[in-house]
């Protein structure tokens, strides 16, 4: 551990690394919102339906068998 | 398209589920004793084990990671084979998980009590523990990815971008802050000190609750509330959004724990600026939640799933408006060291993470014993009273912040402290601890309420082992497809490459903190311990004291008044770790040992205090800590421990591990035991109460010693 902190010490211009990273983030931020805002309408309505397929879903047939 | 058949398996779903319940009541129950053992001080009965000092870490780490954790795991296991269309990757593995996660919690419940801790909050568990954290963390994450690897759908729902995202971050937290050098078997040092080490420790924490008590309930947020109101998410679109947002800016955020205190004022602002920005993803999750229950609210008044959920949701949204609002310096300054921080967690753990995790497990505990609920009724009482329990909880936990706070920056017209005995703002906020107590044992009777319907249930109904489903195989992608979604459509590339972005945040972020280095200005008086107060140190550290005793001394007039000089962060270099605390219950101690401050208090007054808090003051609500006194001073480990600290930076003349190391030891110690014998208390110069007052006799005598014209100006 003592190598990583030194070798970090070291590095000229260090200061700048926690400045770059949040341009990146800054960046990928934007390309994300940018693909967000343009992306296929039936994608977003696949995926939004996702956790609704009835296949996996027992409540239709607990609802049925208790009412039957 | 062909359909493949395949089956789920529920097993572990349910032993997720036991386990969940389980926990909840264990750490729920310490939480409890330990609200009275503050109202009822010699409620340990002078048991050690029992201290208040030694059991909050388990009950945080009891809810935290037994009772969240388990539930975050049983809807991590419950969704992704459903989302992804595939059995989860590995049986084995699951079961490794786990036996594993309880085997580290009972590990916790035997090892916090004996007194066994690294002090550092949320990461208090001993180094050989922490491997085993580190190794059954990995297994999950095996689990998951090869999962998401054989999946048969092509997307991945946003609820299992939160599960990596937890996955990922928590693993390169816990080992960053957990990166410690050890003496022994059962003790070790931090790589980092003073406030590094504290820098370190909140960007840990912060991100605990980032990572661990928010991203995976969002994930069971955005599966269980379709789920349970069959209808879509509100918006897929702000799902994206607030997913990126929230990973990215939470990382950057945890500085906000150490505010006024000595960290750099670069860190503090940009801790606080990320704080602020945070309100906009908190509540993008908190909207899309509720508003997913839109054209649903008739049965949210019947439904107590939903219920639960709302007021979880609802919960989750005032925490994360009021987390920015305690980051503000204004604010904080007030907030700080106080039980406003206290009410806040709850409204945390209490409204958002149980409330979750109790209308989850109504939702699936019929589902995985395919019955009914046995009584809908019950679940709506148990909903009441949790409300109102929460609510008894905070609210009067707020008064007691806003009044102690008030109390301690108080000043007379003449400009003297108006409340100069610590013990009186104590005193004046003992009401609302009852009542705190009082909010807390309704809480538990509501959970008490869900473990008999969870029961009855469960008896009622026949476990479902295997579920049958069918889907297409995974379509390969077309050669016009976008880059995202040919990339979302390659499992293995898509998770390595989610996992570099989130590492990215996570690891960058951790040069800053070497960069601190050069903003700690060294101070030529500072010292490292004697080998005694070392020791001293170490038992201050085990009996978990900073957990109501602060060593951070704020630049406020009132602090300074009260207390001394300001931390500077130049006197933190040889404290590992480092003590400055979160709350004060009790006064702060980093100036105790001067002796020409007010606060001073003779080696005698520690003696009695230890034995008897109340005999020296009436109204403490300090637990007695009498084996102490009793118990021998084990120094076997003091030349390893030398060792390790000469390794990173003590400047220990060669050799003193050794050799001098124990005289110089001894000869401290027979110095106290003379003190005392002259003060009429006769006592071994071998026990642990001689160490532990070396230690607080020594608290600030350092800076006080150099030049002080230079040191104490306001550098």
């Amino acid at each position: 551990m003592k190598i990583v902190i030194h070798a970090l010490e070291q590095i000229n211009g260090v200061e700048i690394y926690p400045i770059i990273s949040l341009i990146i983030f800054f960046v990928f931020f934007l390309v994300v919102g940018y693909l967000v805002f343009t992306a296929d309408k039936s994608y977003i309505e696949e995926m939004k339906n996702m956790p609704l397929d009835k296949e996996d879903d027992l409540r239709e047939n607990i609802d049925n068998q208790l009412e039957n | 398209m062909e359909l493949q058949k395949f089956t789920y398996d529920n097993k572990l779903s349910r032993m997720f589920l036991y386990a969940t319940v389980l926990w909840g009541v264990v750490g729920m129950l310490v939480g409890l004793t330990i609200a009275f053992e503050l109202i009822f001080p010699n409620m340990s009965g002078g048991l050690e084990w029992l201290v208040f000092s030694r059991l909050r870490p388990l009950h945080t780490n009891g809810v935290i990671f037994a009772f969240v954790g388990n539930g975050i795991f049983l809807a991590v296991y419950y969704s992704t084979p459903r989302l992804l269309k595939t059995p989860m990757y590995s049986k084995t593995l699951g079961q490794i998980h786990f036996w594993g996660w309880q085997l580290i919690i009972v590990l916790a419940a035997i090892t916090f009590p004996l007194g066994l801790t690294q002090s550092k909050e949320y990461a208090e568990l001993i180094w050989p523990i922490d491997v085993l954290v580190v190794i059954i963390w990995v297994v999950f994450g095996l689990n998951l990815i090869m999962t998401i690897v054989k999946r048969r759908v092509k997307h991945i729902y946003v609820a299992i971008w939160f599960y990596i995202a937890t996955w990922v971050t928590i693993a390169v937290l816990y080992i960053v802050n957990n990166i410690q050098i050890p003496t022994s078997f059962l003790h070790s040092y931090p790589v980092y000190a003073g406030i590094q080490d504290a820098l370190v420790q909140w960007w840990y924490g912060h991100n605990a609750v980032a990572f661990f008590l928010t991203t995976p309930i969002l994930g069971m947020m955005y599966y269980f509330i379709p789920k349970a109101s069959n209808r879509p998410i509100y918006s897929y679109k702000l799902s994206i959004i607030h997913f990126w947002a929230l990973i990215f800016l939470y990382i950057w955020a945890g500085p906000h724990h150490l505010l006024y205190s000595s960290l750099p004022n670069w860190a503090q602002a940009l801790g606080v600026a990320f704080s602020i920005m945070l309100l906009a993803p908190s509540w993008g999750g908190m909207i899309n939640g509720l508003l997913t229950l839109r054209g649903a609210w008739d049965k949210v008044r019947e439904d107590p799933v939903l219920k639960m959920f709302v007021v979880g949701v609802t919960a989750y949204g005032m925490a994360t408006f009021e987390g920015p609002m305690l980051s503000l310096k204004t604010v904080n300054a007030l907030s700080h060291f106080t039980d406003w921080t206290i009410a806040h967690v709850h409204i945390g753990t209490l409204g958002w993470n149980s409330m979750m995790n109790f209308g989850m497990i109504y939702w699936l505990a019929p589902r995985l014993f395919k019955t009914k609920l046995w009584s809908t009724k019950l679940a709506n009482t148990h909903f009441w009273i949790a409300t109102t329990g929460m609510l008894f909880f905070a609210i009067p936990l707020y008064f007691a912040g806003f009044t102690q706070a008030l109390m301690w920056k108080q000043f007379t017209p003449e400009g003297y402290l108006a409340y100069p005995n610590f013990l009186e703002t104590v005193t004046q906020i003992l009401p609302m601890y009852y009542l705190r107590a009082f909010g807390g044992t309704l809480y538990f009777i509501g959970l008490i309420l869900f473990v008999i319907n969870v029961w009855k249930t469960i008896a009622a109904g026949k476990f479902v082992r295997y579920q049958e489903d069918e889907a297409p195989a995974k379509p390969a992608p077309k050669p016009n497809e976008a880059w995202h979604r040919k990339l979302e459509g390659k499992p293995l590339q898509f998770t390595v490459v989610a996992l570099v972005v989130i590492l990215i945040g996570g690891l960058v972020e951790i040069v800053p903190m070497y960069l601190v280095k050069s903003n700690v200005p060294t101070i030529p008086s500072i010292k490292p311990y004697s080998p005694l107060e070392l020791e001293g140190r170490d038992i201050y550290v085990s009996e978990g004291c900073y957990l109501c005793h602060s060593q951070m001394v704020r630049p406020f007039r009132s602090e300074v008044e009260r207390y001394g000089e300001y931390t500077k962060a130049g006197e933190t270099v040889y404290d590992r770790p480092f003590q400055f605390g979160s709350k004060r219950t009790g006064p702060d101690l980093a100036r105790e040992g001067v002796k020409s401050l007010p606060n001073y208090k003779p080696s005698s007054w520690h003696y009695n205090h230890m034995l008897n808090p109340q005999k020296l003051n009436p109204e403490s609500i300090m637990p007695p800590y009498p084996w102490l006194i009793e118990k021998d001073l084990d120094v076997s480990d003091l030349p390893a421990k030398i060792r390790v600290l000469t390794s990173l930076g003590a400047p220990y003349p060669v050799g003193y591990a050794d050799g001098q190391a124990m005289k110089d030891l001894q000869a401290q110690a027979a110095e106290i035991a003379a003190d005392l014998h002259n003060a009429g208390i006769e006592v071994e110069p071998d026990k642990q109460i001689i160490a532990l007052i070396a230690y607080l006799q020594h608290l600030g005598v350092d800076l006080y010693n150099g030049d002080s014209q230079t040191q104490l100006s306001n550098k």
